[in-house]
C-alpha cells in the first residue's frame, strides 16, 4: 500500500485566512458554508487593498502611467484567471457573478437562436440561476423547456440524455458541473460530446466545480462555462463566462454602452472585439485583481491537492453522519462521486432549527432550499442542511459538526 | 437551558394544539415563508362575532409551528375584530423568547395567515417599534 503525503499530514492552511481566527460567542469559527460563499485568504484581501491604495485608475481609457498600470493589472488578471481553468483570455468574459454569466447567454445567444421548434434541456438538480433564465428565454422565443431526471442517488442518466437528443430539437443543454445540493459531479465532458454530436450547444454551470477541483474548459469543450469569483476564494461582484470564441463572435452584444463599442455614430454602432464586446461600462477592476490573486493562491496550493483534501473531508463527514441515528443523506453515497459538500436531513428537526443550534456552537452551515426548489420537490423535503468544505477546513471541523448535530438531537429528543 | 428552544416551545412543536382541518369553516388563508419553506394554513369558524373554533395546519421549523400552536390557544373565543387587530408585539410577547431578526417571520406566520383570513390583508404583521 502506498501512503500519500496528504494521508500522513492533513493539509492545514487555516492561518492563511484571517477570518478563521475569529471567535463567535466564544467558540472557534467552524466555517462549513463555502459552497455558499468562500472565505478569502490574506493574499486576496491584500491585493484588493493594494489596488485601491496604490494603483486605482479607470482602465481602457487613460494614457497616463497610473491608468496604464491599472489596465495592465486588470488584463493580466484576466490572463491568469483564463489560464487557471484552461481557457483563452479573449473568450473569458467578466460578469457580475455566475448568474449574470448565464443570463448573458440566455439573452444574447438564446434569444437570437431559439425558435418555437427548439428545446432547452435542463436538469432537476439545477440551481435557480440555471433554470429561471431558461424559463424566460424559452417563454420569449416559444421554445420548449424540458428536464432531465435524477435517480435516487442523485445521478443523471446519459440514456435519458440520448433519448432527448434523439428527438432532434434540443438546441441547448444547460447543466451543473457539480450540484450545489447533492454534490453530484456530472460527466460534463461526455454530456458535451453527446450534445455536440446531436448539434446542440452546452452551457455548464461551474459555480461549485471551479472552487474545488481541477477544471479544464478546453478539455470539457462546452460552448459556455460559467462560474463565480466569491465561491473560489475571490471577492463578490465578479463572475466569469468562458466560451467558445467562435460562438461569441456570432452572438449579438448583451449589455450596451461604453467600452463594448468600436465606433458609435448617430445612426448605429459597431462592436469592440472579444472579450470587451460583452463588457459594457466600467469593469469590476478591483474584483478582477482580487480574483487574480485567488486563482494564484489556488494554483500554488494545487487543485488536485485541494480536491483530494476536500474529498477526504467529505468521506469523513459521510462516515460520521451515517453513524448517527435519524440522519438521511442526500446525493451520491461515496465521496468519489461528489464534490466537497454533504446535504442531510435529521429526523424531527427542521433544517432551520438545526442551523440555528449549530450556529451557536460556531458551526456555520446552510439550511435552505439552496435556490433549488424543483430539486427539493423531487427529494420531498422543504429544505436541507448542507455542510460544505474548502481547502481551509480540517477534520476537526467535521468533529465539531457531528458534536453539534448530536447536541441538537438531544435538545429535540 | 436553551433560550430559544425552551421546553414549552418544543412541547408545542411536538404536540401542536388545534392542528388539522376544520370543516365547515367560514374563513381561511394559507401563508408561506420563502426563507425556510414554512407553510401555515388556518381555518376559522365564526359565531356571534367570535372565533368559535380554529385549526391550523402546515409544516415548518419549531418556532413557526410552536408559535402557531401557542397562538391558537389564545385565539379561540376571541372577538374576530379584536383578533384582526393583533400585531407582531402580541405574538412575540406570547412567545416570550428572544427571536433574531431572521427568525421573526417564522414566529409571525400564523398571525399573518389569521389576519389574511379575517381582513384579506396578507402583509407581514408589524409591531409598535417596527
Ligand atoms: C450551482 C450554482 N450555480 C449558480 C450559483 C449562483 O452564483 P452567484 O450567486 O454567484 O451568481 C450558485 C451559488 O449559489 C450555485 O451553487
Amino acid at each position: 500500500m502506498t501512503t500519500t503525503a496528504s494521508t500522513m499530514t492533513e493539509l492545514d492552511v487555516r492561518a492563511d485566512f484571517p477570518i478563521l481566527s475569529r471567535k463567535i460567542g466564544g467558540k472557534r469559527l467552524v466555517y462549513l458554508d463555502s459552497s455558499n460563499t468562500s472565505q478569502k485568504p490574506e493574499r486576496v484581501i491584500a491585493a484588493i487593498d493594494d489596488y485601491y491604495r496604490n494603483r486605482n485608475a479607470n482602465i481602457h481609457r487613460g494614457v497616463y502611467p497610473l491608468a496604464v498600470e491599472a489596465d495592465a493589472l486588470f488584463e493580466a488578471a484576466r490572463e491568469r484567471i483564463a489560464a487557471f481553468t484552461g481557457g483563452e483570455a479573449r473568450a473569458t468574459i467578466f460578469t457580475a457573478n455566475a448568474t449574470a454569466a448565464i443570463n448573458l447567454v440566455a439573452y444574447s445567444w438564446a434569444r437570437a437562436s431559439l425558435t418555437p421548434q427548439d428545446a432547452v434541456l435542463v436538469t432537476e438538480m439545477e440551481h435557480h440561476a440555471n433554470i429561471v433564465p431558461w424559463q424566460l428565454a424559452t417563454a420569449a422565443t416559444g421554445a420548449q423547456l424540458r428536464w432531465l431526471d435524477i435517480d435516487e442517488q442523485g445521478l443523471l442518466s446519459l440514456d435519458q440524455l440520448d433519448a432527448e437528443l434523439a428527438t432532434g430539437d434540443v438546441k441547448l443543454v444547460a447543466v451543473a458541473h457539480v450540484s450545489n445540493v447533492l454534490g453530484t459531479i456530472n460527466p460534463v465532458k461526455e454530456i458535451v460530446r453527446r450534445a455536440h454530436d446531436a448539434g446542440a450547444r452546452v452551457l455548464i454551470d461551474g459555480a461549485q466545480a471551479v472552487p474545488q477541483m481541477p477544471v479544464d474548459v478546453g478539455t470539457i469543450g462546452a460552448d459556455f462555462y460559467a462560474w463565480t469569483g466569491h465561491k473560489a476564494l475571490g471577492p463578490t461582484g465578479i463572475g466569469v463566462l468562458q466560451a467558445d470564441a467562435a460562438v461569441l463572435e456570432q452572438m449579438p452584444p448583451f449589455l450596451a454602452g461604453g467600452d463594448m463599442i468600436e465606433r458609435v455614430t448617430r445612426e448605429r454602432s459597431t462592436w469592440n472585439e472579444l472579450p470587451w464586446k460583452f463588457e459594457a461600462g466600467t469593469s469590476m477592476i478591483a474584483e478582477a485583481v482580487g480574483l487574480g490573486a485567488a486563482v494564484d493562491y489556488l494554483a500554488a496550493l494545487g487543485m488536485t491537492r485541494a480536491r483530494e483534501h476536500e474529498r477526504m473531508l467529505t468521506a469523513y463527514a459521510l462516515e460520521q453522519l451515517s453513524a448517527l441515528d435519524g440522519i438521511q443523506i442526500h446525493g451520491p453515497l461515496t465521496a468519489d462521486a461528489r464534490g466537497g459538500l454533504v446535504s442531510f436531513s435529521v429526523d424531527g428537526i427542521h433544517p432551520h432549527d438545526l442551523a440555528e443550534l449549530l450556529g451557536r456552537e460556531g458551526v456555520c452551515v446552510r439550511a435552505s432550499h439552496h435556490c433549488a426548489q424543483p430539486l427539493m420537490a423531487k427529494l420531498g423535503v422543504p429544505a436541507t442542511t448542507r455542510a460544505s468544505f474548502a481547502a481551509y477546513n480540517v477534520s476537526e471541523d467535521v468533529d465539531a459538526l457531528i458534536a453539534a448535530v448530536r447536541s441538537a438531537q438531544r435538545i429535540f429528543a | 437551558m436553551d433560550d430559544l428552544y425552551r421546553d414549552f416551545i418544543l412541547e408545542h412543536y411536538k404536540r401542536p394544539r388545534n392542528f388539522g382541518e376544520l370543516e365547515p369553516h367560514d374563513l381561511e388563508a394559507h401563508e408561506y415563508n420563502p426563507l425556510c419553506g414554512d407553510e401555515i394554513g388556518v381555518q376559522i369558524k365564526v359565531a356571534d362575532g367570535k372565533i368559535a373554533d380554529l385549526r391550523f395546519n402546515g409544516h415548518g421549523c419549531a418556532i413557526s409551528q410552536a408559535a402557531a400552536s401557542i397562538a391558537t390557544e389564545e385565539l379561540i373565543g376571541m372577538d374576530v375584530e379584536e383578533a384582526a387587530k393583533l400585531d407582531a408585539d402580541w405574538m412575540l410577547a406570547l412567545l416570550g423568547i428572544d427571536i433574531s431578526a431572521t427568525r421573526r417571520k417564522c414566529a409571525l406566520l400564523l398571525l399573518k395567515a389569521l389576519r389574511h383570513a379575517i381582513t384579506g390583508d396578507g402583509s407581514w404583521p408589524v409591531g409598535a417599534t417596527d
